[in-house]
């Protein structure tokens, strides 16, 4: 589903080079659950931008079920990105002048769906997330964590093969986060890789695999545990797929 | 999707009306001010004769004294001798010698008290020459010129006053003491400018009698307009043979070859005149076609070109402060810019969504603007300058006056809409 090969991303500026990503290698196959965990500044960020297509990689190659994204052009990386992906972010990220319906409705717009075809997917994914009923208030009249299953909705309203979730749950407290977490676990379940970036170890636990980043390299907990970080808990290693 | 750009521009211009409207005020002004003094140098500098303008010819010829300077320009008008001895000599497709004045009408309709009318003393192909349009009857003949026939020629309106009709033709009508028979009534005649002639006025100037020169002149009819005379004239000015210019004379050339044929004749006319001992300079001739004319004329008055440069100049503020308010307007949202781009919207949908956000702006300044240009021109009607009534919005003005907002408002909203098409989704969706 998701394969990189020797990724690095450099930030330049007039004075600094900064290294976010150094030749990393990664693969996330069909149906995982993946959490990548790592200290602040370790390039997990620059990792889920560049898998979610929205920066570049300086070098290496990235392919995204099957496409190498290296040579597309912004349009094309585009169309990729709202046909193949769904984004969770930690602040939710929902367009405050829309309501539940058109918010769900934005990634739509621009796959080309018929008004019809829109309203099912619409409805459907509100559905899933237990807020049909509420599609037409506005996002400051949710709490937190319904803003984050409206988010959910809408990142799974075009049915991407990969929804990548930036600390999903880092706004929300436990028994939201719980709520959420089991969500995304249930999305997974229904064939959806999910990818998540957190800093909680009790949510890395719940996915099938840890990617850990240190520096920008990246290594699974399992052939890797020298990167395990000291504070980070022993994780569970679920259905994990064999390398 | 435009429909889907739309409702979000709507929806945009719902979240912050402030903003907004400062927008279309700003657009506003600056297309109602601009398309006002666009529309009054446009009606000022209009081709007064567009089928025939690139054909008729004004004459200008030097019969002065030489008094030594170099490079004169020939004066505007001609002696009464040359206008009659060209238009004999009929070299041209057609000729017309002319000149204004106020005749005064004697109505023999009760109740009506005898009043002055502008008048044109003119000759027989004046009328085929401007393509008048006649709605009774026709012009003179080359005859009635030479015969000094006593008739006349009536615009509509006269007609109207003088008989309470248009269909006169053989009535007369009296003018200082003495019948003339109507032998025509002509619809509407008002080129603007005032082409023809621009002694009396280059605008509003719509003459309500048509009569021969020569008739004009033996009932000795007061004219009007400018004279230069250089000699004596052993009192009357208007004699064949005085040493003074007043005639407009206009000739019709169908073709460049006969324009530059016409043009050696009036040399040759010149230097025969020289040797006959009136012309003391060299030849100096000018044959300009109408819109060569006005412009040598300098028609179009100087503050009505400052005005519309003032007015352009006011439009580019405007528009500037546009860009700057739609930049802050894009800017702000480009959390919302880098939501939608992470949800699959490209760089190009986002810049064609903000674009339509700017040109919604420029319709509604549009509206604004054509308000306030119909208001500008309501105040230029209410100016007392002789091109005051000319301030018309017309049809193709106020499609430019939409045209003109839109332009601009796409103009201004480039830049914002690729600044804001240039978002960096992975910043702004951090930043939140």
């Amino acid at each position: 589903m998701l394969v990189m090969k020797q990724v690095s991303k450099v930030f330049r500026t007039a004075m600094v080079e900064t290294h976010a990503l150094r030749a990393l290698d990664l693969q996330v196959r069909e149906g995982e659950f993946v959490a990548v965990t790592g200290p602040s500044g370790s390039g997990k960020t620059t990792f889920l931008n560049i898998a979610g297509l929205l920066e570049e990689l300086s070098s290496g190659e990235y392919l995204l079920d099957g496409v190498n994204v290296k040579a597309l052009d912004d349009r094309a990386r585009s169309k990729l990105r709202n046909e193949k992906l769904g984004f969770v972010f930690q602040s939710f990220n929902l367009i405050p002048d829309l309501d539940l319906f058109d918010n769900v409705d934005v990634p739509l717009r621009y796959r080309g769906f018929s008004r019809g075809d829109r309203k099912k997917r619409i409805e459907g994914a509100l559905e899933r997330v237990g807020l049909a009923s509420r599609m037409r208030h506005y996002p400051n009249e949710l709490s937190g964590g319904q803003q984050q299953r409206v988010a959910i909705a809408r990142a799974i309203a075009g049915d991407p093969k990969l929804l990548l979730a930036d600390e999903p749950t880092g706004n929300l407290d436990s028994q939201m986060a719980r709520e959420v977490m089991q969500l995304l676990e249930d999305l997974n379940a229904q064939g959806t890789v999910v990818v998540i970036v957190t800093h909680d170890p009790e949510i890395a636990a719940r996915a099938q695999r840890n990617v850990h980043i240190v520096d920008g390299v990246a290594a699974d907990l399992e052939r890797g545990p020298s990167l395990v970080p000291p504070t980070t808990k022993p994780v569970a290693t679920g259905d994990q797929p064999a390398a | 999707m435009l429909a889907y750009y739309l409702d979000l521009a709507r929806r945009s211009f719902k979240k912050n009306v402030a903003l907004t409207v400062l927008m279309v005020l700003a657009i506003g002004f600056g297309v109602g001010a601009s398309m006002t003094t666009l529309t009054v140098l446009r009606m000022l500098s209009a081709d007064p004769i567009p089928q025939a303008s690139g054909q008729l010819y004004a004459v200008q010829l030097e019969p002065r004294k030489a008094r030594g300077e170099q490079n004169v320009e020939p004066p505007d008008q001609v002696t009464r001798f040359d206008a009659e001895t060209l238009l004999r000599a009929a070299k041209g497709d057609r000729q017309a010698m002319m000149t204004g004045g106020n005749a005064p009408i004697e109505p023999q309709r009760p109740g009506l008290e005898p009043f002055f009318a502008d008048t044109r003393y003119t000759s027989a192909d004046f009328f085929a020459m401007f393509r008048v349009s006649f709605l009774a009857g026709g012009g003179w003949t080359a005859d009635d010129d030479a015969n000094s026939a006593h008739v006349v020629v009536l615009a509509r309106t006269l007609a109207e006053k003088l008989f309470g009709a248009i269909d006169v033709i053989g009535k007369t009508v009296q003018i200082d003491g003495t019948p003339l028979r109507v032998v025509g009534v002509i619809d509407r005649f008002s080129p603007s400018p005032h082409f023809y002639d621009l002694n009396t006025g280059a605008y509003a100037t719509e003459e309500q009698a048509f009569i021969p020169f020569s008739t004009s002149r033996e009932l000795k009819l007061d004219r009007s307009g400018s004279m230069d005379c250089w000699s004596d004239h052993g009192g009357d000015s208007t004699s064949l043979t005085a040493p003074c210019i007043w005639i407009q004379y206009w000739v019709e050339l169908d073709s460049p070859e006969k324009a530059a044929a016409y043009r050696d004749y009036l040399v040759q006319y010149s230097r025969d005149q020289k040797v006959a001992g009136r012309y003391e300079r060299e030849p100096s001739v000018r044959l300009r076609n109408v819109m060569e004319w006005l412009d040598y004329k300098e028609v179009v008055p100087n503050d009505a070109r400052i005005q519309t440069w003032v007015a352009l100049g006011f439009l580019l503020v405007c528009l500037i402060n546009t860009v700057g308010l739609l930049l802050t307007k894009f800017l702000r949202r480009s959390s919302e810019i880098g939501v939608r781009r992470a949800l699959g919207a490209s760089k190009r949908s986002i810049f064609v969504q903000l674009l339509v956000e700017a040109g919604v702006i420029g319709i509604a300044g549009g509206l604004l603007g054509l308000l306030l240009a119909w208001l500008g021109l309501w105040a230029v009607r209410h100016q007392p300058t002789d091109y005051a009534e000319l301030a018309q919005l017309d049809l193709p003005m106020l499609l430019g006056t939409f045209g003109l907002a839109v332009i601009s408002s796409l103009l201004a909203g480039l830049l914002p809409a690729w600044r804001g098409c240039q978002v960096a989704p992975a910043l702004q969706l951090k930043s939140l």
